[in-house]
C-alpha cells in the first residue's frame, strides 16, 4: 500500500502541474475526499448514482480502466460528465480509476 | 406531625409541577430551521434567534444530496435523502416520528398549497409518489415513464396552486404538471421542455414555472395560470454557441431567484448569473462572477443576490446589489461553501462550509460574521420560513 503511494506521489510530480487552478488535490485522502465530495455531487457521496451513474464496484465490474480514464479526463460529451483534465493529472485519473474498481475507499475524517 | 407531612408533600408537589411546566414551556417554531449533515446521515436542529444549534436528530440515512420542506404548521420536517429515504422530524420534540424508504435513488420533495400531501421526485424509479403529510402513507404515484419502458429522472419539482406540483424529465426534456386535488387519482399534462432540464423552479405568486437546461442555451418557461397557452423558452442562445466550460455541479434553481422586478439566473459552463426582465422574460444584462454560479438566492426583500459556486471556486461567496446589478461583496466564508439560507427578514445569512465542518452567519448590511459553529460536514440549510412559501 504505501509502496503504491509513492509510485503515485512519483508519477503525479512526473505527470507535472497541468492545472493552473487553485484546488489541485495531491495526498490520497484529498483525492478520496475530492471523489466523495464533488464527484458525490453528481454520482452519491456512497458513489450509488445520481443524476451521474453508479460508480461501485459491481456497477463497474468489467470495464475497461483506460476507459474509464478517459471518461474522467476528457468527459463524456453529450452527457453531464464534464471533463477533469483541468484539475486532474493523468496519474490521479488514474488512481481514481483504480481505486473505483476495487471499490472506493471511505473518507477518514 | 401529620399537618407538617402535608406541607412537604405540597412542597413536593409544587415542586415536580413546576419542574413539569418548565419542561413543557410553550413556544413557536417561526426561528427554527434544520441542517443537514450530509456525511453523517443527521441533521442538527437550530435557532435562528439564537444563532445556535439545539437539538440533533440521526438516523436519516444517505444525506449527500438532501433537502427538506415544512408542514404548514411549521412544527415538522420532511427531510428527502438520496436513498429515498423520506423521514418526518418534529422540531419541538426534537426527534424522528416516522421515516419510510419510498425509492432508491431520490433528488428531493415537495409539499402541496393546503399541506396535506408530501411529494417526493425520484432517479430511480423515475417518477414523483405522493404521501399523506400525517402517516406518509403511499397515496399515488406517477411514473416518469416517457416512451414505452423508458422513466427519466425527475429533477425540479415544486408545489402550486390547486395542490398541482410541476416537475422537468432530465431524460425526456419535457416539463409535467401533475394536479393531486384527488390525491389517489392525480392527473397529468405534459409540455416539452429542450434538453435536459436540470432543476425547475416556480415564482413566488406561484404563476411560471422555469426549467433550466443542461443540453442547451436556455430555460423553459410554463405559464402556469394558462397551460393551454404551452410552454417556451427564453434566454436562448446565452451562451452564442461558445464552448462551455466543464460544469463541476450542476446549479440549482428555486423560487428565491426573483428581486426587484428581476429573475436572477445561473448560466450553465459560464461565470456568469443572468437577469431576465420579470415581466417581458428577455434578458436585460449579465453580472460576471468568481466561478459558475451553484445557488443564485435573492434576500427575502430582494435587495441583495448572494451567489456561491461549483468547484474549485467553492471558497467563495458573492453578493450582488440588485439597484446597481453590481457585485459589491465577495466573501470567504469557508471551504467547500455548499449552501446558504436567510433568516425570515434577511437581517443574517447562514452559510455552510463543508470542508471546515462549519457554519458562518454574516450579517448582510455589514457583512461581518457575527457568529457560527461547529457542525460537520454540513450541506443543506432550511429554515420553517420555508413552510408558508409557494414552491418550497
Amino acid at each position: 500500500m504505501k509502496a503504491r503511494l509513492y509510485l503515485l506521489l512519483i508519477a503525479m510530480c512526473c505527470a507535472g502541474n497541468s492545472s493552473a487552478e487553485t484546488f489541485v488535490p495531491v495526498s490520497p485522502s484529498e483525492m478520496t475526499r475530492l471523489v466523495r465530495q464533488d464527484c458525490g455531487s453528481c454520482h452519491g457521496m456512497k458513489l450509488t448514482g445520481g443524476l451521474g451513474s453508479p460508480l461501485t464496484a459491481d456497477a463497474l465490474k468489467g470495464k475497461p480502466a483506460e476507459a474509464l480514464t478517459a471518461t474522467i479526463l476528457y468527459g463524456r460529451p453529450g452527457t453531464t460528465m464534464p471533463a477533469w483534465k483541468s484539475l486532474l493529472t493523468v496519474a490521479q485519473a488514474q488512481w481514481i480509476t483504480a481505486r473505483l474498481l476495487e471499490g472506493f475507499p471511505e473518507e477518514v475524517r | 406531625m401529620r399537618s407538617l407531612a402535608y406541607l412537604f408533600l405540597c412542597c413536593v408537589l409544587v415542586l415536580v409541577l413546576g419542574a413539569c411546566t418548565t419542561l413543557s414551556t410553550l413556544r413557536g417554531t417561526g426561528d427554527l430551521g434544520v441542517v443537514i449533515e450530509r456525511a453523517d446521515g443527521a441533521v442538527t436542529l437550530v435557532n435562528t434567534s439564537a444563532k445556535a444549534p439545539y437539538a440533533r436528530v440521526d438516523g436519516l440515512g444517505d444525506l449527500s444530496h438532501a433537502s427538506v420542506v415544512f408542514s404548514r404548521d411549521a412544527r415538522y420536517a420532511f427531510v428527502f435523502g438520496r436513498d429515498g429515504g423520506l423521514s418526518k422530524i418534529d422540531l419541538l420534540e426534537s426527534r424522528l416520528v416516522k421515516r419510510v424508504m419510498q425509492s432508491g435513488n431520490a433528488i428531493g420533495g415537495s409539499i402541496s398549497q393546503d399541506g396535506r400531501i408530501v411529494v417526493a421526485q425520484n432517479y430511480v424509479p423515475g417518477g414523483i409518489k405522493a404521501f399523506d403529510a400525517e402517516t406518509l402513507e403511499l397515496l399515488s404515484e406517477v411514473p416518469a415513464e416517457y416512451a414505452p419502458g423508458k422513466f427519466s429522472k425527475v429533477v425540479g419539482l415544486a408545489d402550486t396552486s390547486g395542490n398541482r406540483f410541476a416537475y422537468a424529465l432530465f431524460d425526456a426534456g419535457e416539463i409535467w404538471v401533475s394536479d393531486f386535488s384527488d390525491p389517489k387519482h392525480p392527473t397529468t399534462k405534459k409540455f416539452p421542455a429542450g434538453k435536459n432540464p436540470y432543476d425547475g423552479l416556480i415564482t413566488p405568486d406561484g404563476r411560471y414555472y422555469l426549467a433550466g437546461l443542461f443540453g442547451e442555451d436556455g430555460i423553459a418557461k410554463l405559464d402556469l395560470w394558462q397551460t393551454e397557452k404551452g410552454s417556451s423558452k427564453i434566454l436562448e442562445n446565452y451562451g452564442r454557441g461558445e464552448e462551455k466550460l466543464p460544469v463541476f455541479k450542476m446549479p440549482h434553481l428555486r423560487g428565491w431567484s426573483l428581486a426587484a422586478g428581476r429573475a436572477w439566473l445561473p448560466a450553465i459552463g459560464r461565470h456568469e448569473v443572468l437577469v431576465a426582465d420579470a415581466r417581458t422574460w428577455n434578458e436585460v444584462a449579465r453580472v460576471q462572477v468568481k466561478g459558475q454560479p451553484v445557488f443564485v438566492m435573492a434576500s427575502p426583500d430582494g435587495r441583495q443576490v448572494w451567489v456561491n459556486f461549483a468547484h474549485p471556486d467553492n471558497g467563495w461567496v458573492q453578493v450582488i446589489d440588485t439597484l446597481s446589478g453590481q457585485v459589491i461583496k465577495t466573501l470567504q466564508p469557508g471551504k467547500a461553501v455548499l449552501h446558504m439560507e436567510f433568516t425570515p427578514r434577511g437581517e443574517a445569512v447562514w452559510i455552510s462550509a463543508r470542508d471546515d465542518n462549519r457554519v458562518v452567519i454574516y450579517d448582510t448590511r455589514s457583512f461581518e460574521q457575527i457568529g457560527g459553529f461547529d457542525v460537520k460536514a454540513p450541506s443543506g440549510i432550511f429554515f420553517t420560513t420555508r413552510a408558508a412559501r409557494i414552491g418550497f
